[in-house]
């Protein structure tokens, strides 16, 4: 007796639960993994009384986790489709030595130093690099017919050889001015007031998108969510745009910085120092861009629906008709732009290339996209997801090495956290099906 | 119709003909070449020599694309559903409607899948849930969907009730007959004898890659058809001895 209402209560419960999340329609995951990154923030803030959440710790995690964060987006699309790419790190270096060459060697004997173009032609000719390299593995992978595994880990070997072939070792610095913004800090911040209007669009942005679904959905007589949830979702998603806003304009420029920029510039330093807001980092602002066009590109592309459907079924997929081939050819190229992205930030951020830039990346962003959800077995995966798996790891490791761990014990925990949070996740999956 | 892999004659010179509104059962044994068959028919496999005619008019066949282009639609034994996929996305797999800007309409899809399926499948419901999720039968409604709803002349549905329960298929069965009041010309390929004589028309059987023969239903026994998958005779010359040693 008392079993049959222990289940009948547990029974509502999940109802009442399943039905809140239900009705706000979110991606439950991704809800966990929100909630894992905000227990790991105050974890770390109680451990060291706060000081970890304070704007310029916040800000550096966010600025830390650009790089990964960006390629995993990518990285998800290749998972999905039953690939690997184990060459990213190396791609990223070796784009790296060229964006610093073009800027420190090469163009300047053509176009001047100071030339205000130098840092898009650097750019283009990066991109472009990415593109070719990706286009090259994804070639020998869909056509071919070579293993990803393989062709990447060669990929690794001789992207990395070459950079050190080119560079003989030595760090090449430094870039253009222009493109040192790519890499944050104050003087590579938006400033507060664009920020804030940054961050109102994006709030208009948010309710503006859930109105035209919802539009849409009433058009075709689909059902909607309630009334309530549609608002609680958009407030609820609006906050946190301003909470972050809120957050890059709480780090202010340090004192020495202001006082050089206001003697600079002319301006009286009134008591109490200058004030002056950072705002939203260039970096930060380009993930959010990248991760938009990504997510635009995964949910509502052909493109993205043909390389789920060949994750989920590759004989479906090509007795469908869809060229599956040139599908996945397309997911390298996009991986190498985005390693190229990924490079320009690292390179604009230690102002020049260094050897082992980007060494390493290729586990922390297969890291990433797979505590963001992204399966093995191909076909399941999102780009928020990816992103919010990098922004765990890099909080992780800054956290550890906030709190005085050293980096090899960092390689313990981010291993161990690796391991758990998929174990997590396939546990979780076996027993919903 | 001439495929061979290697040494190995799957189909030699094998014929077939298909009128609209018509049923025709392809039967055979393991190994026989009936799946080989069709796969060239659906594009999915190029066949060495021979002739495709629709409506006396020769086409040519050499991918999946080009068979649907002809109104040729395939219903593969494995479904060929990509699981991880909703209903609405798997009717439109490699046929997605775009809006304005070509990006996914899937407003659109999910409101012709509801309508197609209120034809077909009365109680779908489930239209946003990836299609592992579903039924056998249901899996199955969606794979017929996407067969019929782009105005197909031509069925060819590959052991269409072999993984479903018995009310499943019996609602197959029901749909089968169905399309075939709509004038489709269904090829069904089926391990069930029971299946083929409760459905086709004609009967045609398949031994070692031969053709051994086409019969209309209505003229021969279930026995005579076993006869022929398995000795590969035609009914009028088989002998008494040979029948009883079937049963035997």
């Amino acid at each position: 007796m008392t079993d049959v209402s222990e289940t009948v209560k547990t029974g509502m419960r999940v109802r009442l639960g399943g039905g809140f999340l239900r009705a706000i329609e979110v991606d439950l995951r991704l809800f966990g993994m929100v909630a894992a990154l905000a227990a790991i923030l105050i974890g770390f803030g109680i451990a060291t009384n706060g000081r970890f959440l304070e704007p310029v710790n916040l800000v550096n995690l966010a600025v830390q986790s650009v790089s990964v964060a960006i390629i995993a987006t990518g990285m998800t699309l290749i998972i999905v489709s039953r690939n690997i790419d184990l060459s990213v790190g190396s791609i990223v270096g070796v784009v790296g030595m060229v964006f610093a060459q073009l800027m420190a060697r090469v163009l300047p004997d053509y176009i001047g130093f100071d030339n205000p173009a130098m840092w898009i032609i650097a750019l283009a000719i990066g991109l472009a690099l990415g593109a070719l390299i990706g286009a090259l593995q994804g070639f020998i992978v869909a056509y071919i017919g070579v293993p990803s595994f393989i062709v990447t880990l060669g990929g690794l070997l001789v992207f990395r050889g070459l950079t050190w072939a080119v560079t003989k070792g030595v760090t090449i610095s430094p870039v253009d001015p222009t493109f040192r913004l790519l890499g944050g800090g104050p003087q590579g911040s938006v400033g507060g007031t664009v920020s804030w209007i940054i961050g109102i669009a994006a709030c208009v942005g948010i309710f503006g998108l859930l109105a035209a679904k919802r539009r849409q959905k009433q058009r075709f007589g689909f059902p909607v969510r309630p009334m309530w949830a549609e608002v609680l979702l958009g407030v609820v998603s609006s906050a946190a745009v301003i909470a972050a806003v809120w957050v890059f304009n709480s780090y202010l420029w340090p004192d020495g910085l202001a006082r050089r920029y206001a003697e600079a510039n002319g301006i009286v330093v009134p008591e109490g120092g200058l004030r002056i807001e950072s705002g939203i980092p260039w970096p930060v602002l380009v993930l959010v861009g990248v991760t938009i066009v990504m997510t635009f590109v995964t949910t509502r592309r052909r493109f993205g629906r043909y390389v789920f459907a060949i994750g989920g079924n590759p004989e479906a997929a090509e007795l469908g008709g869809i060229n599956t081939r040139w599908a996945v050819m397309k997911t390298f190229i996009l991986i190498g732009v985005l390693c190229a992205i990924s490079a320009a930030i690292a390179t604009a951020r230690l102002d020049g290339s260094t050897l082992d830039l980007g060494e390493g990346y290729e586990l922390y962003v297969i890291a990433a996209s797979v505590i963001g959800g992204t399966s093995f077995a191909g076909g399941i995966g999102t780009i928020p997801g990816a992103v919010l798996g990098a922004i765990v790891m890099a909080s992780l490791a800054y956290g550890l090495s906030f709190i005085g761990l050293s980096s090899p014990i960092q390689d313990i925990v981010a291993g161990i956290v690796l391991v758990v949070a998929v174990a997590f996740d396939t546990i979780n999956r076996r027993r919903k099906v | 119709m001439n495929v061979s892999f290697g040494g190995v004659h799957a189909v030699s010179d094998v014929t077939i003909d298909l009128q609209k509104g018509e049923i025709l059962g392809l039967v055979g044994g393991n190994g026989a070449g009936k799946s080989t068959l069709i796969k060239t028919l659906s594009g999915a496999q190029k066949a060495d020599s021979g002739d495709i005619l629709i409506d006396g008019e020769p086409v040519t066949i050499t991918s999946p694309r080009d068979a649907k282009a002809l109104g040729i639609e395939t219903i593969y034994q494995t479904l060929a559903l990509a699981d991880n996929i909703d209903a609405p996305g798997n009717v439109f797999l490699g046929r997605e409607l775009t809006d304005r800007w070509g990006s996914l309409n899937d407003s659109a899809m999910e409101d012709a899948t509801r309508k197609v399926m209120k034809r077909l499948n009365p109680n779908f419901r489930n239209f946003v849930a990836p299609v592992s999720s579903l039924s056998g039968g249901q899996r199955q409604s969606v794979a017929i969907a996407r067969a019929v709803h782009f105005n197909a002349r031509m069925l060819i549905m590959d052991e269409p009730t072999a993984a479903l329960g018995p009310a499943e298929t019996e609602q197959v069965r029901a749909l089968i007959r169905q399309l075939k009041e709509e004038g489709l010309g269904i090829i069904m390929i089926s391990h069930d004898i029971h299946d083929v004589f409760d459905l086709a028309d004609r009967i045609s059987v398949m031994l070692q890659g031969k053709l051994v023969g086409t019969v209309k239903k209505g003229e021969v026994t279930m026995d005579e058809v076993l006869a022929m998958i398995i000795i590969g005779k035609l009914p009028q010359e088989l002998t008494a001895t040979e029948l009883a040693e079937l049963h035997g």
